[in-house]
């Protein structure tokens, strides 16, 4: 049954990456901007990350790496929504193709190399039970943490005051200034911290799971996290979830194949797509739902005490 | 701080006090109008002070001044005999400002104590137990794990001045506090303001509401354009010589005369019931209405109640399934299945509550918005705008209802939002409707244009017209309606006539006495 194991570990190595940059994304959205660059900020993250792995070897300094580039691209795209007051979606559009244009360019010299894997970390004990052990506690550290994380902000949206404020000024800004909060410095950063999950999940794809640079290896990830944290309704446990539900998406291709059936490569890898579509469309059509649980003023330009 | 204790005689003993907040020659512009000018003002320890203005008068920017929220261009604000430079709102609270806002800056989605907790440094959990207690002490019940969107929107408020006072704040900025409660929520809220002038708390309450005013406050310092045009001992006064130096004249009345209705119904809601799409709306449950021709009549109800939701089905915005098509009807023909565009071919009207976005669109200018809805009147020629036609006919809106503003050309944004609502008034009245519905007609009118508006209104009731105003104004609908009936919590009251209707017992309509009476009526029949 080692098929198996392999298939755990391939869904939570997936599901890592999409799960942290989720996450930053729901901070930034439950501040109430919407940052559509994600797919750039992954692919600037990834590319520095694998740069730094092979020049430096150190896997932790590049995933820090990745995720400070992310968070000064996020930095560049909260500057143009809310102090110059830019459209949110094409900003984050024109950030996200810089983003994806960036990472081709510093990463040409690096084109189709490799580098060796992030270091797995076996959990003691919970490593050695059968098919469950090495499919899901043999892995590189960041895959147990990023849960850890993810319970952490449920906590925090949930109980902390730091949470309490990221909802209001997502709910309604112009009361949150009135009650004395500087919601522009809020979204800033809550987007920032966005930025850095994304490149922090970036780095990790290229220096943990693909280990193998090519231009475009985000391969459209940054999208599906967008519309993961739609799916999720803006809430932490549902992120998790749909974050498992993706990854294990993702490798659907290597299911079918092991399960002997003859398909197209081009229709397998698209599955994942399609399902995110699917999905939204399913549960866009609850509007009422949506409406409880999205930020009032997602997307919205705030233009401060007018 | 001896201040304190000199206020707890309040009223009498507070002119000698030395003040606790003044403002000397204070003025802030926009753009194109002085929203402030000169504005002097001085309020001892313990005062109720008036400020007393109509719309537009230039309130809300000088309490926005004192709180922190807008900066003055010049003048000088004192604050404890200091002079001070009032940043932020934070700043203002910490010198013990606080503020009730009119528009409550309360989050639908958190509990009270969250978003008491969110104005303090206090965890949610600690803050319950102080806010029972302060609710006790002065009057204002409110359950601290109660979603606000679950809330009333008298219990909005009471968590609102529950916020205020957790600061123990020296000054509490009210603006206009009684225009969301019915008026059995008045007395309670007048009596927690007294309590807090008694423990020395100054209270610059606004309003225009001269009975209110009499009743509550000490001193009023009366605004009419920008300017102060008297500070007055208000139990010098009578509501006669206060509205006089707010308006500058006399209040012009309307005159009217009996109604005629017609026999056959032109609007029918039948035994509706609509579940809300928006999760924070209203329910409406067995609707019943009937409007004839030749009739008002009001909808009164404190806003919230399902106003909003009552006239989206009228206007067609919210339609309803092919099923239910003949719970409304036009002229006698089956129409709850129709859009906004194909009621208003049956000769339906309608004057939204909001005026930017849904009555106007703020972007385009007088001709454009005027175009939305006239354009059956000739002005679009064979698929073209046909655009003198146009342009006479948003000239002809503007000069017959005195819309100031710089032409038809003009932005609708650029109006004030009393001058585009008598825009849209006068051209949804020049569509000549065979029905007009008219959601809050003269909010945030002035009282000459409200009047001019009012008395439209009964003109073209008398060509014949089908009229229902939806409105928070009780004087508004005894001024105009031929008919009365009262929404609550999505109820609509028993029709009560004009000569019958007092405001006891509207007022007991709108905390929902007829549906005491229909169940003691049912248990009789029983």
């Amino acid at each position: 049954m080692d098929w198996l194991a392999f298939l755990l570990s391939g869904t939570v190595l997936a599901a890592t990456p999409l799960l942290i940059a989720a996450l930053g994304e729901l901070i930034a959205e439950k501040s109430g901007v919407l940052n559509l660059s994600v797919e750039g900020m992954m692919a600037l993250g990834a590319a520095i990350g694998f740069i730094v792995v092979a020049e430096s070897g150190s896997h932790w300094l590049a995933i820090l790496a990745g995720g400070l580039a992310s968070a000064g691209l996020a930095a560049i795209f909260a500057f143009v929504v809310l102090v110059t007051l830019g459209n949110q979606v094409a900003t984050g559009i024109a950030v996200g193709i810089l983003g994806v244009g960036l990472a081709g360019l510093i990463g040409k010299p690096y084109e189709s190399m490799t580098v060796p894997p992030m270091a797995r970390v076996p959990l003691p004990l919970l490593s050695d039970i059968p098919i469950i052990g090495p499919g899901l506690f043999n892995q590189p550290l960041l895959v147990y943490l990023a849960p850890l994380l993810a319970a952490a902000l449920w906590w925090m949206f949930k109980h902390s005051k730091v949470g309490l404020v990221i909802r209001a000024v997502g709910e309604s800004p112009e009361s949150a200034h009135a009650v004395g909060y500087d919601v522009v410095g809020i979204r800033f950063l809550a987007v920032v911290t966005g930025g850095l999950f994304a490149g922090i999940a970036g780095a990790f794809i290229s220096v943990a799971s693909t280990t193998l640079w090519s231009d475009g290896m985000i391969a459209g990830r940054g999208w599906i996290v967008v519309a993961l944290v739609v799916f999720a309704m803006w809430r932490v446990e549902r992120v998790v979830i749909g974050a498992y539900l993706f990854g294990a998406a993702t490798i659907a291709e290597l299911l079918v194949q092991s399960a002997g059936i003859a398909a197209p490569s081009q229709l397998l890898t698209s599955i994942p797509y399609i399902a995110t579509i699917i999905a939204i469309a399913l549960l866009s059509m609850d509007g009422k739902r949506i409406r409880l649980n999205a930020p009032v003023s997602l997307g919205r330009v705030y233009n401060g005490a007018q | 701080m001896k201040t304190e204790l000199i206020g707890s005689k309040s009223g009498a003993g507070a002119s000698c006090a030395p003040p606790l907040l003044e403002l000397a020659g204070v003025t802030k512009s926009f753009a194109t109008t002085v929203a402030n000018d000169d504005i002097s003002l001085s309020i001892a320890p313990g005062e109720i002070h008036a400020i007393l203005g109509e719309n537009g008068a230039g309130k809300s920017t000088l309490m926005k001044m004192i709180y922190g929220v807008l900066a003055p261009d010049s003048g000088r604000i004192r604050w404890q005999g200091e002079d001070v430079l009032m940043r932020n709102p934070a700043q203002a609270r910490s010198l013990g400002i606080g503020m009730v806002f009119q528009h409550f800056s309360l989050f639908e989605t958190l509990t009270v104590a969250e978003n008491i907790s969110l104005s303090t440094s206090q965890s949610a959990a600690k803050l319950s137990p102080r806010i029972a207690e302060i609710g006790n002490r002065f009057g204002l019940p409110v359950d601290p794990s109660a979603m606000v969107h679950s809330l009333s929107v008298g219990q909005r408020q009471r968590a609102e001045i529950i916020r205020c006072l957790l600061q123990q704040p020296k000054l509490i900025i009210m603006d206009e506090p009684t225009s969301v409660l019915p008026p059995s929520g008045i007395p309670p809220l007048f009596d927690t303001i007294r309590k807090l002038a008694e423990d020395g708390c100054a209270v610059l309450f606004i309003s225009h509401k001269l009975e209110e005013i009499r009743a509550l406050c000490h001193r009023a310092t009366i605004m009419r354009a920008g300017k102060v045009v008297a500070a007055v001992d208000v139990a010098t006064q009578t509501n006669r010589s206060l509205a006089e130096l707010m308006i500058g004249r006399e209040i012009p009345q309307p005159s009217r005369t009996p109604a005629k209705p017609g026999k056959r119904p032109a609007l029918e809601i039948r035994a509706l019931t609509h579940e809300p799409e928006d999760p924070f709306g209203t329910r409406l449950e067995g609707i019943d209405l009937v409007l004839h021709p030749g009739e008002i009549v009001g909808i009164a109800g404190v806003s919230g109640n399902g106003q909003k939701e009552l006239a989206a089905i009228l206007s067609g915005e919210t339609s309803l399934s092919r099923a239910e098509r003949d719970r409304v009807r036009i002229n006698g023909e089956s129409c709850g299945d129709l859009g906004p565009g194909q009621r208003r071919k049956l000769g339906l009207s309608f004057v939204p509550e909001e005026r930017n976005g849904r009555g106007a669109v703020p972007e385009m200018t007088l001709v454009q918005n005027a175009l939305l809805t006239a354009h059956p009147l000739g002005m679009v020629q064979k698929g073209l705008i046909a655009r003198r036609d146009a342009r006479a006919f948003t000239e002809h809106c503007i000069s017959a209802m005195n819309v100031r503003c710089s032409g038809a050309a003009a932005e609708a944004r650029s109006l004030s939002g009393g001058n585009l609502q008598k825009f849209i008034v006068g051209r949804e009245i020049r569509l000549q409707p065979k029905i007009l519905i008219a959601s809050q007609p003269t909010w945030g009118v002035d009282i000459g244009a409200a009047a001019a508006i009012r008395q439209e209104l009964i003109r073209l009731r008398d060509s014949g017209v089908a009229i229902l105003v939806i409105s928070d104004e009780l004087e508004e609908l005894f001024e105009v309606a031929d008919r009365l009936q009262v929404l609550f919590r999505g109820r609509l009251s028993p029709s009560v006539d004009r000569a019958d209707a007092n405001s006891s017992l509207v007022g007991e309509y709108m905390t929902g006495g007829f549906l005491q009476q229909r169940i003691d009526s049912e248990a009789v029949a029983a």
